[in-house]
């Protein structure tokens, strides 16, 4: 429109003053309708102006706008619920060997944590196992972790509460989907104890590039005095339920992890007296030794694990259990990002003090199927050669997980 | 000194918890032990305190380093419509924000910088990464909140990101090992990664 209008008077401008004949009077005309499209070319100018500057305030307006939306001084509970974490993990299994052939929701796991502070957090874990707990039923309710978090610096932090222990590969990470099997392996769950918490103080930080640490000085185990699991360090875990605390313990582990896919481990652990002071028996101090490595290049991947215990009673010793050993190796395959497979090999032996064949030795293969990251299938098939006088033990699982 | 730090280099309170001294079990190298885990302890309480929310480079350091010196004005990509579905198809879930700013000299050079937030397992990793004509030429973790997991800012960990492009099913082009016990935040990384090179894409094809 604009160019249009201008184009006539430019035109008519030309004729005028390319020599072209006219009237005065026309002339005046002309001079007047050439001013008035100055005028107006002027005003088209000083509009264009302010609507770039009204295109800067909009945008200007806009990003103010959209910085309150998203940093509003929302209401105390919406405040409340951004410093509040609720996560957690399931897993069924079906298992179907000799030993037993039964279907159970193994465990239901929520995550309750809440940050404070910058500094300061709490976090814990609740389980359900085995689905149904109470008088006479096969579950229970348990509080793994429960603890409160202080970051000393940068690079050191410190927790007091209930915690679980740094020592092995699950203990402190056991989701389902970040594992091969579908029941944890035996020699985390029978020698270390896996899942293992207790209550104390933690110091974790990390020294160098690569290189973290964990020192804990915690709530103890008090071993069974007779029977099957006399000195067995998983009837021995108290849970933190009205644990006995007459003796201590602590646990110290040094950890690797500055090389993409590497993790090295080692652990010790020294326990002040497993009998919590029995007057019955002999004092048993003990010393856990743990080691392990994970390594995951491209499709490869390995977990290997030692684990030593090592109690010092004359009373263990009688019963053979002042020596209780055991290490898996585990060599996997990632096919695809969904599919991948597995072989494990693990020996242990509860009674490895005694002068008898006590040792189990097992081997699974299996195969886990991730859907979605959080999300796994998992089916395996177990063959446990069993010390003479116990069963062996042979056939599948079948099992679902998942962690939110 | 710190009270905790006082008590424990007395070696009364924990020593007699766990019975070091008063056991013949407890002569030699664990009377050493007893005495490291003291005296560490004790520098671990004389430390002062600090946040952990810790910020390893800063925006204009990550810029600087990214375009020598000379950076250019920030501009805003807005999260609607197509782009907006698009992002919450590689992150899983909504951005945390309505646009995500990034810098570019200008629309002949196609190279892009980006900060972005995701959460790793509760707090959100910010994360910087250079695009150049559709291929990563660096990651930084700018800021890592979590109290686990923090190996992901280490170079030997995000220099397995450079040169890697996104894939038509908005994947990464080659595999990162991961950190044990740090799938999330090694999960959160991949997926910003994968963010920014779509968002690259995007911005370079609107020219």
């Amino acid at each position: 429109m604009f160019q249009k209008t201008y184009s006539r008077w430019a035109f008519m401008a030309l004729l005028a003053v390319s020599g072209v004949s006219v009237q005065a009077d026309e002339l005046d005309d002309l001079k007047a309708m050439l001013n008035e499209a100055l005028q107006r070319i002027e005003q088209l100018e000083n509009q264009q102006n302010e609507i770039a500057v009204n295109q800067e305030e909009i945008v200007v307006v806009q990003e103010t706008i959209v910085e309150q939306v998203e940093n509003s001084a929302s209401s105390q509970l919406a405040q409340w619920a951004e410093r509040t974490t609720i996560g957690g993990y399931g897993e069924l299994h079906w298992n179907n060997t000799d030993e037993k052939k039964e279907i159970d929701l193994h465990r239901f796991v929520l995550f309750f944590g809440h940050q404070f502070t910058d500094e300061l957090r709490f976090f814990s874990e609740i389980e359900i196992e085995h689905n149904v707990a109470g008088d006479g039923k096969n579950g229970e309710v348990e509080v793994e972790q429960a603890y409160i978090e202080y970051d000393i610096n940068d690079s050191n932090r410190v927790a007091g509460g209930v915690f679980l222990l740094p020592v092995g590969i699950l203990n402190q990470t056991h989701e389902p989907n970040t594992f091969y099997g579908v029941e944890r392996n035996n020699v985390e769950k029978n020698i270390i104890p896996s899942t293992w918490w207790e209550a104390g103080v933690m110091f974790s930080g990390e020294f160098s590039e690569g290189f973290s640490y964990d020192l804990a000085l915690h709530s103890g185990l008090k071993a069974e005095k007779n029977g099957v699991f006399t000195y067995k360090p998983r009837d021995g875990r108290q849970k933190a339920s009205k644990a006995a605390a007459d003796d201590g313990a602590a646990t110290a582990r040094v950890k690797y992890t500055g090389m993409p896919g590497l993790e090295l481990a080692a652990t010790v652990q020294y326990q002040g007296d497993m009998t919590q002071g029995d007057s019955s028996t002999d004092k048993a101090q003990a010393m856990l030794w743990e080691t392990h490595i994970v390594y995951n290049h491209g499709p490869f991947g390995l977990r290997a694990l030692y684990a030593d215990w090592d109690i010092d009673s004359r009373d263990a010793k009688a019963k053979g259990r002042d020596k209780q050993d055991g290490w898996f190796v585990e060599p996997s395959y990632r096919i695809n990002q969904k599919w991948g497979v597995f072989t494990r090999h693990s020996r242990w032996d509860n009674d490895a003090g005694s002068s008898f064949d006590t040792e189990y030795e097992q081997t699974d293969l299996g195969v886990n199927y991730w859907p979605i990251e959080q999300v796994v299938i998992k089916l395996d098939w177990i063959d446990l050669d069993a010390p003479t006088g116990k069963d062996d033990n042979e056939g599948f699982n079948l099992g679902i997980g998942y962690q939110f | 000194m710190h009270p905790l730090a006082r008590m424990i280099t007395k070696g009364s309170t924990w020593a007699s918890v766990i019975n070091f001294k008063s056991s013949p079990f407890a002569k030699g190298w664990q009377n050493r032990v007893t005495q490291s885990i003291q005296w560490v302890l004790c520098f671990l309480c004389c430390l002062p305190p600090m946040s952990c929310a810790t910020e390893y480079l800063t925006r204009d350091e990550f810029l600087q380093g990214a375009f020598d010196d000379s950076v250019p004005p920030p501009q805003t990509a807005w999260l609607r419509g197509e782009l907006r579905e698009g992002v919450k198809h590689i992150l899983g879930h909504r951005y945390s924000s309505l646009r995500i700013r990034f810098w570019r000299i200008d629309t002949t050079q196609p190279r892009t910088a980006w900060i972005l937030k995701e959460i790793g397992k509760e707090l959100p990793i910010t994360v910087g990464v250079v695009v150049d004509n559709g291929v990563i030429e660096s990651v930084q973790v700018l800021e890592f909140r979590e109290s686990r997991g923090g190996e992901v800012r280490y170079p030997a960990f995000t220099r397995q990101f450079e040169s890697m492009t996104l894939t038509d099913q908005f994947q990464l082009s080659g595999n990162i090992d991961g950190i044990s016990g740090a799938t999330l935040s090694v999960s959160a990384l991949k997926r910003l990664c994968r963010l920014a090179l779509y968002l690259h894409d995007y911005a370079t094809a609107i020219e």
